[in-house]
């Protein structure tokens, strides 16, 4: 899946919002999360398509209703590839700093 | 009546074949190099029990089920609980794998349903399938998993 997507549709504080009312309660339809948006119908139902595009939401079919769920795995995938790979520079830098203090030090 | 009403759905887009996604779930060999565990059956069979179990020394089952539907490489149902709850029905949860191909990726869609809200192993799945997912994809892209 397309880095590119995962930040564009995050890129927009009414998606933000979806994501986190999923992450609240996972599995809801459109009209239940329509009520806790203030925003029209339309907006909710275009937003959430780009989010399925992104493949940070999958939806499910039970019965006649549509069930949209929070995918978080296009997220970890993010963190590994721009968020760990910082992390693991910083406490590298951190551990040359002490060696070559205590070195210094003896 | 025990509330099991919450559900995880996650979905991941792997570029290889549906075969060896079934594989990388099924065979011990192959899920020791992503997922930190094996997952043992004796054939995978609807009725048949399944472990997974940690590749650590002590080999320590985590968790128990059955196999409740299979149809390779599409399809797999287990039955999903701690090895020390084993014994309380309560507390079965259900998880579902569905492979299918698109062009030249497989879609894998883990569905987890009938996990108690609150619960300990709600959060510990919430927090392990990412990873897990991740993992398997960049070991079935790569042949390195990420480190569990």
């Amino acid at each position: 899946m397309d880095d590119d997507k995962v930040f564009k549709a995050l890129a927009d504080p009414g998606r933000r919002m979806l994501l986190d009312r999923l992450c609240e309660r996972n599995g809801q339809t459109l009209g239940q999360l329509c009520e806790t948006m203030d925003m029209k119908r339309q907006s909710v139902t275009q937003h959430l398509g780009l989010l399925e595009q992104a493949n940070l939401i999958s939806t499910v079919r039970r019965g006649r209703q549509k069930l949209h769920f929070i995918n978080p795995v296009p997220l970890y995938e993010v963190y590994e590839r721009w968020i760990r790979k910082f992390e693991e520079g910083r406490l590298s830098l951190l551990h040359d700093l002490k060696q070559e203090l205590e070195r210094n030090k003896t | 009546m025990t509330d099991k009403s919450a559900s995880f759905v996650y979905v991941t887009y792997i570029r290889t074949t549906p075969e060896k996604v079934f594989e990388a779930i099924t065979r011990p060999e192959m899920a020791r190099r992503y997922w930190g565990h094996e997952n043992v059956s004796k054939d995978w069979r609807p009725g048949s029990g399944w472990q997974h179990i940690r590749t650590d020394e002590a080999r320590t089952v985590d968790l128990v089920g059955e196999v409740i539907e299979s149809d390779p490489p599409k399809r797999l149902v287990i039955s999903w609980a701690n090895e020390s709850q084993k014994d309380d029905p309560d507390q079965y949860s259900r998880v579902t794998f569905d492979i299918e191909p698109q062009g030249d990726l497989v879609k894998l869609t883990v569905a987890h349903d009938d996990l108690q809200p609150g619960s300990g192993m709600l959060n510990g799945i919430s927090k392990g399938w990412p990873h897990v997912l991740s993992s398997m994809k960049s070991f079935l892209e790569t042949g390195q998993g990420l480190g569990l």
